[in-house]
């Protein structure tokens, strides 16, 4: 996928959020080896310093880890994993929400709306 | 310590002041956007690095030594127009470089070329524009130098190329160089910046980190850059 970065947010904060992301889907596995900092910074067009910020984070958090010399890997802690997962889908979750309060709606009809959504969806896989 | 550094530096043709008494200091490893509107003297400030001019007034100094045969030494110079013997063929060019530069890499520059598909019997001259900056940038780039000075090397090329230009300077400076690029087209290289220098008149308007600058303007640094230069 190719990398587009927005205006106003800094870089190494949009690398870090696409990472997160990745390595909560699973496009990244437990366990997988992530590519070299020159290697992503010139994919993604960007500074390896900033790359290298991001990876520094990430490591922070204990998302990934060095092996001194064979490189950087994703965590294997299932705990962490979820934890990452949480995070993220609750952030998701606020975003929705404060938009459709803008639009007026209240939290009960958020609720059902997601729940027919919910039971939409699962029809239409069922069908197709 | 400080790779590149301008101390009082002041540049003066007749009354103008090119640059007014700046004092700008630069590490290694960084790469730095020196932005500013046409006449800011950026090309200025690159063209005193290289003692293509002497200053009126202060001293710049790279790698603390004053410019001359020792700094071109160490200095990869891109200058802002075509500079190469233009009767040269690119195989021709390759030996010219590495006669003149202990520092060039010559399998680099031809594995370059050849990813390229630049035929090397092909004469410089015939080349189209954009071939010559992508050659001239290959050159450059090829040195491993302690400091890069590319003036415009986007300038007058298609997106594409622009972004090769961009890849292949991230993806062969030395890491411990100092990459400095003048450019007025900020957001095709502003991904690449740990750094920005704003010129405004001949004076530096802002020395900022560019992540730090997203975060305290809320704004890319495009953007930015637009409002503090609004005609």
């Amino acid at each position: 996928m190719k990398w587009t970065f927005e205006n106003g947010i800094p870089i190494y904060l949009q690398i870090l959020g696409r990472l997160r992301t990745e390595i909560a889907s699973g496009a990244y596995s437990p366990g997988a080896k992530l590519p070299a900092v020159r290697e992503l910074a010139l994919e993604a067009g960007v500074n390896p310093n900033t790359m290298q910020r991001a990876f520094a984070e990430l490591e922070r958090d204990g998302l990934v880890y060095t092996q001194r010399t064979s490189g950087r890997f994703v965590t294997e802690d299932a705990e962490v994993l979820k934890n990452l997962r949480r995070t993220l889908s609750e952030d998701v979750i606020e975003e929705m929400c404060t938009r459709l309060m803008r639009l007026g709606m209240s939290r009960e009809e958020i609720l059902s709306a997601v729940k027919d959504w919910a039971a939409e969806a699962s029809g239409q896989t069922k069908n197709s | 310590m400080a790779v590149l550094e301008c101390m009082h530096l002041t540049k003066r043709y007749g009354n103008l002041a090119a640059l007014d008494n700046i004092d700008l200091s630069l590490e290694p490893g960084r790469i730095v956007g020196l932005v500013g509107p046409n006449g800011s003297g950026k090309t200025t400030l690159i063209k005193l690095a290289q003692h293509l001019l002497t200053p009126t007034g202060g001293e710049v100094l790279i790698d603390g030594m004053k410019p001359g045969p020792e700094t071109k030494a160490v200095v990869s110079y891109l200058p802002d127009r075509d500079f190469l013997p233009s009767w040269m063929n690119v195989e021709s060019l390759l030996y010219f470089y590495e006669d003149f530069y202990k520092d060039f890499d010559m399998d680099k520059a031809v594995q370059m070329l050849q990813a390229l598909n630049i035929e090397p019997r092909r004469p410089f001259k015939s080349l189209s524009k954009g071939t010559k900056e992508k050659v001239q940038l290959i050159m450059t780039m090829s040195r491993s130098a302690k400091v890069y000075l590319l003036d415009e090397p986007i300038a007058g090329v298609d997106p594409a190329a622009r972004d090769y230009i961009l890849r292949t300077i991230i993806g062969n400076y030395s890491e411990n160089a100092l990459v400095l690029i003048s450019t007025h087209l900020i957001a095709d290289v502003e991904p690449v910046l740990d750094e920005v220098v704003f010129l405004k008149q001949g004076h530096i308007e802002l020395h900022e980190n560019t992540d730090a600058l997203r975060e305290r303007t809320g704004m890319s640094v495009d953007n930015y850059f637009r409002e503090v230069y609004r005609c």
